[in-house]
């Protein structure tokens, strides 16, 4: 796309919209597979098997809280990020990309001790079909986490190597609509998963 | 150690070297790939192969393509068809037939997983591929990679229910492996892994395919051509392409529970531990059931097309149909639950479930009595295309009809699991869907391919197709009433079952005959190509975009932007220049931004069939390094900026020069 | 072309008396209550059904027949393509037609809902079912018996069969009496059954569970009266052995067995305890407390 540009200036636009409104479709449909696992939460979850519940496991309601509260700071990093590519300010995104990058990590850091806690206590996901969905729907946020947090680096060393381009801002705008997304996924899981458990 | 990491559970005794039935076959699979590959060798073709096809990222090929291997994953579905048919019209009284119970189970379920996923599916994203953008004015599909992409990870998946033939076995569960029966505690071996992963690498092929088909007609229509100046074929597939991107991530979810209830012991589905084996069925058929809308959908839409052209009338009803269309797509999410009313479920959950799917039948019984009201007083031409609808608008009729006897769950409890429920949804699906698809290849054909197919034989691949459909179908109707249950491998003399299932094997063998007229049909028709060129573009004087440009159309499609104002512009424009003699004049060129060829998809999907084969045999190393592959490659795509180009405008005039006067044809 | 059409259509002649010479078909051949309410359902449905699809396949081959290229004697219209009466009818007249069915439907499915009792002023007879990997197991809790693929009950006396599974899933049914209903492991089913005549009629499972299914058949016997119900209660008493948990444990193994078998008595709460076994850790069918189902035979 950069290369041939400049010939014709709205193919870019053309491009652009393109990609983002398939991302938002892509999104779409990852929204439907956490629908899928928050649905099968929701039949399991009082499926114990004479085995620990959901009040068991989460008692620890302000380690959760802790975390989402980390977790959703970094959405508003990632924001900074944005907005200073947008400014095209270099330093700043490298700055606020590597701030956010970092608190994922401290987050998935979180995520996995409390999964280690639980296994550690013999609460595996072989246990019941409660756990089984609790460590499903949970992992699979982290997994999408994890990618994300990939998909940073990828983003990084690209942005050091070509700087500010219409792709490099396509991408970082996708970045940052699937980021919030994982926000929602997990304001949900914290409410359903954590809140209702605890109640 | 070193031998358990790099093969897992794989020994040679894998192979079933005593079957003669399984060892014939892949024998005669791998005869086919060494017949491909010499021929490759003697005429040179590597290169060719590579350029042309395997890293094309152009929608037409990869469109051919997915027809390749349609009919390829069509004979292999039709041989299990065929075995189940001999099986079940020989195994009566003391004879047991040829194959046995463990065999027999792997066939019928082969051929659901096969004619569901990689002839059906394959095929209507063949002709969706080769078609959307040519009848919406675009160049290509949103994604060209991505759209290489869904393709390679399909055939992935296909290879891996090849494969499963000569290493090791299938599954023996059913096409949809209801759990327990298909949890680990009741099916040990590596069958139900070959399904999950041959399903999910084609599911999320399936799902890319959709996502790129749905932003391809949203973004990429040409000016003018608004939704509701969209030609119903393109309508009906943005319908289906909805259908996909909702319900394919609960496909892949659902697989991937069963997937982490089998490797990981987790207990979704498992008959202890709490696990609910309902909710497999409850979730594999909220994906099963928008499934048949997504087959059946664009056959409507390639019905509607044909109708309206070999009428030479306007489609009738435009906007009902495109209305109804709508209607059947929101509510083939609301019925799935008509699959298991024998389950248990309470009375009014039942009615309304059972009525949700009877007023389907209201929008579907528009359509066609549109179809029917565009044929009235219109000057109906007898090709091939045309009699596939005409007999699509009876079976189909037909199959509709017993849909919705079953859909009062106080019949359905007695003919659910019967054939008559087999009886039924062939009678849909061959009726809708393949008589459709059918239809869409022969129209199309010289679009494709610049010649038109043989008619004659055409013709007589159809009389059998349909007489063999009857015959084979219709007395399974008859069995269910008799209270035959499904599957069944073997069936005792006083149950009177045997003539109705001789006379169902004959309509199988009627059927075959079909099939292999279509192959002759084929062969003769290339032979011939030279006599049955078409020059023009339009053979059949039809009415969208798609006939506007040459045949085959260059790489580029539409060497200017087309712009419409109507829902038949080709048939428009035709008459304007009939009635004044006008002629455009000479159009001026641009340059045009095409995608640059890739080999990503390919290795993508070559690695995904090694990462699914190790997964499926536990094998860590391969599976570990192709899986490492798989993710370099991705990243390696993303890092490539350089994935596209401009063709002049004056090679552009070059090659509209050549096709104009039938040079380069 | 013109002989296989001919072909076509003369074997579709020869093939719908086949079709209708349906002496077999036990669907339409009810001798239960049930299935004959299912039997005029299913003729209602179709009656209403035909009253468009008749029409709509004559309509196709007139249509075909009358405005086929050749005949240049039939009106020919190329833009005429809307009517707000035709289709105001062909959206009008299906809606009807499926408003009566809905309703037929609403008030049917609650009638022969599988967990209703059935109306009799005899008291029902309770038969539990527990499908096996292949066969099926009926306990006789107020007899205190249990058989093995065969299963006998009054005729006129309404049978509560309440159904589970140690096995994958299975749909019990007896054609002639009936409407199946599945049988699954850990979950308890109901089904209401009464036979109208004596007679010997089939069961069998009719959800694919494995290997062994297309045998999982039994006999169902509706005796003439209830006295010789009871005689049979006895001589199963006085013939088979005790049905432990240890025998059920065998029982329980996979097994394409399908012979008949005699317990002259059934442990208490069995049936409960093969529901159980699915639910709770460290029931007494388990031999160890992590215990999945039982492994298939392969």
């Amino acid at each position: 796309m950069t290369d041939t540009v400049d010939t014709n200036a709205h193919h870019h636009e053309d491009d652009g919209s393109k990609v983002i409104f398939g991302f938002w479709i892509f999104i779409l449909t990852s929204f439907i597979s956490f629908a899928t696992l928050f649905a099968t939460y929701a039949v399991l979850h009082n499926n114990t098997y004479g085995g620990i519940g959901a009040q068991d496991v989460l008692r620890r309601l302000s380690y959760a809280l802790l975390q989402s509260l980390i977790f959703l700071s970094s959405s508003f990093t990632l924001g900074l990020a944005i907005i200073a590519y947008k400014k095209g300010l270099s330093d700043k995104v490298k700055l606020w990309m590597t701030v956010t990058f970092l608190i994922g990590l401290l987050f998935i850091g979180l995520e996995f001790r409390e999964f280690a806690r639980l296994v550690h206590d013999g609460n595996t996901w072989q246990n019941s079909a409660f756990l089984s969905s609790f460590f499903t729907l949970v992992g699979f946020h982290s997994v999408n986490v994890i990618v994300g947090l990939l998909w940073m680096i990828v983003l990084m060393i690209q942005f050091s190597m070509k700087g500010f381009t219409a792709t490099m801002q396509i991408r970082f705008s996708c970045l940052g609509l699937f980021w919030d997304f994982l926000n929602i996924i997990w304001i949900f899981i914290f409410t359903i998963v954590y809140l209702m458990g605890a109640i | 150690m070193l031998e358990q990491l790099l093969f897992g559970k794989l020994t040679l005794d894998a192979i079933p070297y005593q079957n003669p039935i399984i060892m014939g076959a892949g024998g005669f699979m791998v005869l086919c790939a060494l017949a491909v590959i010499g021929a490759l060798f003697y005429f040179k073709r590597w290169t060719w192969l590579w350029k042309e096809w395997l890293t094309s990222v152009d929608h037409k090929k990869i469109g051919i393509m997915y027809i390749i291997l349609a009919t390829i994953m069509l004979l292999r579905g039709f041989s299990d068809a065929i075995m189940m048919r001999t099986q079940q019209a020989i195994a009566v009284g003391s004879n047991m037939g040829y194959l046995p119970p463990e065999h027999y189970d792997q066939v019928f379920t082969a051929h659901g997983v096969i004619m569901i996923f990689f002839m059906a599916t394959a095929l209507v994203f063949g002709l969706v591929n080769i078609i959307v953008p040519l009848q919406i004015g675009a160049r290509d599909v949103a994604y060209p990679y991505l759209n290489s992409l869904s393709f390679w990870l399909t055939v992935s998946g296909a290879a891996l229910v090849m494969v499963c033939l000569v290493v090791g076995d299938f599954a023996a569960t059913g096409w949809l492996a209801y759990p327990p029966l298909s949890e680990l505690a009741y099916s040990p071996g590596e069958g139900v892994d070959y399904y999950l992963w041959a399903l999910t690498l084609s599911g999320v092929g399936t799902l890319i395919g959709g996502i790129n088909i749905f932003v391809t007609i949203i973004k990429m229509r040409c000016p003018g051509m608004t939704l509701m100046k969209m030609p119903l074929f393109t309508w009906s597939v943005l319908c289906s392409m909805i259908l996909v991107i909702v319900s394919f991530p609960i496909l892949n979810i659902t697989l991937g529970m069963l997937f982490l209830d089998r490797f990981f012991g987790m207990h979704f589905f498992t008959a202890g531990f709490g696990g609910n084996a309902m909710m497999y069925v409850n979730l594999i058929w909220s994906w099963g059931h928008p499934e048949v809308y997504i087959l059946v959908l664009p056959a409507f839409g390639i019905y509607s097309e044909i109708v309206a052209t070999f009428c030479k009338k306007t489609l009738f009803g435009y906007t009902a149909m495109v209305w109804a269309t709508i209607a059947i797509a929101f509510l083939s999410f609301t019925v799935w639950l008509h699959h298991f009313f024998t389950m248990g479920a309470g009375a009014n959950v039942n009615s309304a479930f059972g009525i949700a799917t009877m007023i389907i039948s209201v929008p579907t019984g528009v359509k066609i009595f549109n179809w029917l009201a565009t044929m009235y007083q219109g000057r109906i031409t007898f090709t091939t295309p045309m009699m596939w609808t005409i007999a699509f608008l009876v079976t189909f009729s037909i199959g509709g009809m017993t849909g919705v006897l079953m859909s009062v769950p106080g019949v359905d409890f007695q003919v659910h699991n019967s054939v008559f429920l087999i009886a039924h949804f062939h009678n849909t699906i061959i009726g809708g869907v393949v008589f459709g698809l059918f239809a869409g290849y022969s129209y199309w054909f010289p679009k494709m391919f610049g010649f038109t197919l043989n008619e004659r034989i055409g013709k007589y691949a159809f009389w059998c197709w349909v007489s063999g459909f009857y015959i084979a179908f219709m007395p399974l109707y008859a069995l269910g009433l008799m209270g035959m249950t499904r599957r069944l491998n073997h069936y005792s003399e006083a149950s009177g079952f045997h003539p109705y299932l001789v006379v169902a094997m004959i309509g199988a063998f009627i059927i075959f005959c079909g099939i292999a007229l279509q192959i002759i049909q084929l062969i003769v028709s290339i032979k011939q190509r030279k006599q049955n060129r078409d020059l023009t573009g339009d053979p059949w004087d039809a009415r969208t975009l798609e006939w506007s440009i040459p045949s085959p159309p260059p790489f580029y499609n539409f060497a200017i932007d087309p712009v419409v104002d109507s829902r038949d512009p080709f048939w428009v424009e035709k008459q304007k220049q009939h009635e004044s003699g006008y002629v455009a004049e000479k159009p001026h060129y641009t340059d045009i931004h095409m995608p640059r060829n890739t080999s990503m998809g390919f290795i993508i999907g070559l690695l995904g069939f090694v990462f699914g084969f190790a997964m499926v045999w536990n094998m860590v190393i391969p599976a570990a390094v192709s899986g490492i592959a798989m993710l370099f490659f991705i990243l390696m795509r993303m890092c490539d900026f350089n994935t596209d180009y401009y063709v002049k405008a004056a090679e552009v005039e070059k090659i509209e020069a050549e096709l104009s006067t039938g040079v380069k044809q | 072309m013109v002989k296989l059409r001919n072909i076509f259509f003369s074997t579709v002649a020869l093939a719908l008396p086949l079709l209708l010479s349906g002496c077999n078909a036990v669907v339409l051949n009810p001798k239960g209550v049930v299935a004959v309410d299912e039997k005029h359902l299913l003729i209602t449905a179709l009656l209403l059904m035909l009253t468009i699809v008749l029409p709509v396949i004559i309509l196709t081959a007139v249509i075909s027949r009358r405005y086929r290229a050749s005949n240049k004697e039939a009106k020919y219209s190329p833009d005429w393509s809307h009517s707000y009466v035709l289709e105001a009818i062909w959206w009008g007249v299906p809606i009807i037609i499926i408003s009566i069915l809905a309703t037929i439907t609403w008030i049917s499915t609650h009638h022969l809902d599988p967990h209703r009792p059935l109306v009799s002023d005899k008291k029902p007879l309770v038969i539990q079912v527990v499908a096996l990997q292949w066969r099926w197991l009926f306990i006789y809790p107020e007899q205190n018996i249990a058989t093995m693929n065969y299963v006998e009950f009054p005729t006129n006396v309404p049978v509560t069969f309440l159904i589970t599974a140690d096995a994958p899933m299975n749909s019990f049914q007896i054609p002639q009496l009936g409407g199946q209903i599945y049988a699954m492991a850990g979950m308890q089913t109901q089904l209401h059954l009464m036979a109208n005549e004596p007679g010997i009629y089939e069961g069998r499972s009719v959800n694919f569970s494995g290997d062994g299914f297309t045998g999982m058949a039994f006999t169902a016997t509706a005796t003439p009266s209830e006295d010789e119900f009871n005689q049979w209660v006895t001589t199963v008493k006085s013939s088979g052995t005790p049905l432990t948990f240890d025998a059920y444990k065998q029982l329980a193994k996979p097994s394409e067995d399908v012979s008949v078998q005699n317990y002259s008595s059934a442990q208490n709460a069995l049936f409960d305890n093969i529901i159980m076994k699915f639910m709770m850790p460290n029931t007494p069918l388990q031999d160890s407390p992590a215990n999945l189902a039982p492994a298939s035979s392969n």
